[in-house]
């Protein structure tokens, strides 16, 4: 599958029976140098929309919310340590949080590359 | 963020330049100014004090102030000027020496601060009965206006609206002020100098808002933009937006007015006592005065003070104090992240008895208590020149 994006700049993609979940790469521009992410603990589940996680830049906070609902199934812990990866490699390696949806129908609503590309370039 | 709406907002002289630097335009008091360059908050930050960084700040408020009970430059033309301006600051005007520069308030009839401000005395004798003076751009009107009015009779007040304001801030700063200002990296902290640049007439102060060695210059709008690119083309040099020039000011534990400084809090209260003159505490005669000995002699009810939140996550401005059994007892006034401290670091009001340092704190983060020990500030040693 390919990525797929929300209105509040997180991405989702298929791994398996999961679904990886990160900010795209224009959120993390726009957020500025990250110096703190709180992640959610694994086990944990979300309806979609819920406030997820956080990721705070020098300059404010902000809200990842959950994309999709389902329960969280992994964690990447390597950006709590080193939150400045998220502005290095905010949709490969500085991943947030792997969920099993609950409804995968949820994905349906998402916006493609293309569509989120156009979306971005105008908020 | 939303993007400064360019037309309703003001300009500086440098907006051309910030732009063509690649800067975020954001509104900040009512004019268009950088936020940040492309080099990102976290780096402009390091960068100012591992070498030098240049600030817009032609949005604050320049004035000359000058008495008219005395001729200029007559021998009493200072103590008439400086007894006027007293009556509305509390920082020691009248023995200032000649070129100094003071960082005082503007005070309310109930000792709250309006305003944080420098008032600098000329070096030069024909220049004595002059003030000037360098308040908050959001607060300029109100201050010039209440200036005016009250001392109506007494001082006649200039704008220098036609001036800008740059500053140089940075260990590098006095090696690069030297080639435009000779004699510069000598001045002494806290002091002005007038020089003669490419024809204009620069005023250089040794002072700043980041805690490093560094200068604000004075300069008419008409020499900002060359200025600027000339200071920009020195290697050390690279331009800085308010949202380090914020951190950096944090991290130097120094005030931001209508955030650290209110109305609502008094120069005792706030931390900076030392913005009230020794004479001036037993003479009084500035608004607010009784409140203010009181709160010297009997403690301020709270009182502003450094927070270390343990861990990484930063405390922002509004998250409220809690004591460790969950009482509250203040609030955050500043917060974020210190790129030289390397660690989350923040100020605000709490009651007196917590105000200690080492006292273990609650920050609401949110809705969660996030450990915090009061601390001493600044959170990053300040570096002034001192000879």
């Amino acid at each position: 599958m390919t990525v797929k994006y929300t209105e509040d700049h997180e991405w989702v993609k298929a791994e398996g029976d999961a679904y990886v979940i990160g900010i795209s790469a224009h959120a993390a521009e726009q957020l500025g140098d990250v110096v703190f992410v709180e992640l959610p603990e694994v086990g944990k589940t979300f309806a979609k929309g819920d406030e997820m996680a956080v990721v705070e830049s020098v300059k404010a906070a902000s809200d990842v919310y959950a994309p999709i609902s389902g329960d969280i199934v992994e964690v990447n812990n390597a950006i709590v340590d080193e939150p400045a990866k998220v502005n290095e490699d905010p949709q490969g390696g500085a991943w947030f949080v792997k969920i099993k949806p609950s409804n995968s129908a949820e994905l349906d609503a998402l916006m493609d590359e293309g569509a989120y590309k156009d979306f971005a370039g105008n908020s | 963020m939303p993007a400064a709406d360019q037309n309703s907002l003001k300009k500086t002289p440098l907006y051309d330049l910030h732009l063509s630097l690649g800067a975020k335009m954001v509104e900040f008091a009512g004019y268009s100014m950088p936020v940040q360059y492309p080099a990102g908050v976290l780096k402009e930050h390091l960068h100012t004090r591992e070498k030098a960084g240049l600030f817009d700040v032609s949005h604050m408020g320049q004035a000359f102030l000058r008495t008219t009970e005395a001729a200029i430059g007559t021998g009493e033309a200072h103590e008439k000027i400086a007894d006027a301006i007293e009556t509305l600051v509390p920082g020691e005007v009248r023995k200032l020496k000649k070129g100094g520069i003071r960082y005082t308030v503007l005070l309310s009839e109930k000792g709250g601060v309006l305003d944080d401000l420098m008032i600098t005395r000329p070096a030069r004798d024909e220049f004595q009965g002059t003030l000037f003076l360098v308040v908050n751009a959001a607060t300029k009107d109100d201050d010039f206006a209440l200036i005016e009015k009250t001392l109506c009779g007494r001082a006649q007040m200039e704008r220098l609206d036609a001036h800008s304001l740059l500053a140089l801030q940075g260990p590098a700063a006095a090696g690069v002020i030297e080639t435009l200002a000779p004699g510069s990296a000598a001045q002494p902290f806290m002091t002005i100098a007038r020089h003669e640049w490419k024809g204009a007439e620069i005023f250089v102060s040794r002072c700043g808002y980041t805690g490093e060695d560094g200068f604000e210059l004075s300069v008419p709008n008409s020499h900002a933009e060359l200025l600027a690119k000339a200071l920009l083309a020195a290697p050390e040099v690279e331009p800085i937006g308010l949202g380090a020039r914020d951190s950096l000011r944090l991290e130097a534990g120094l005030c931001l007015y209508g955030h650290d400084l209110t109305p609502e809090t008094s120069p005792i209260e706030g931390n900076i006592a030392f913005a009230v003159g020794k004479r001036r505490r037993e003479e009084g005669g500035f608004p607010g005065a009784a409140r203010i000995q009181r709160e010297l002699s009997e403690g301020p009810k709270r009182l502003r003070v450094g927070l270390a939140p343990e861990g990484r996550a930063p405390a922002r401005e509004g998250a409220e104090i809690q004591s460790t059994d969950g009482k509250k007892i203040g609030e955050v006034t500043s917060g974020g992240f210190g790129p030289s401290a390397g660690a989350p670091v923040a100020m605000g009001y709490v009651d007196a008895e917590f105000s200690k340092t080492g006292t273990q704190v609650n920050l609401i983060v949110r809705g969660k208590p996030l450990s915090a020990v009061v601390a001493d500030m600044p959170f990053v040693p300040h570096r002034y020149y001192r000879g």
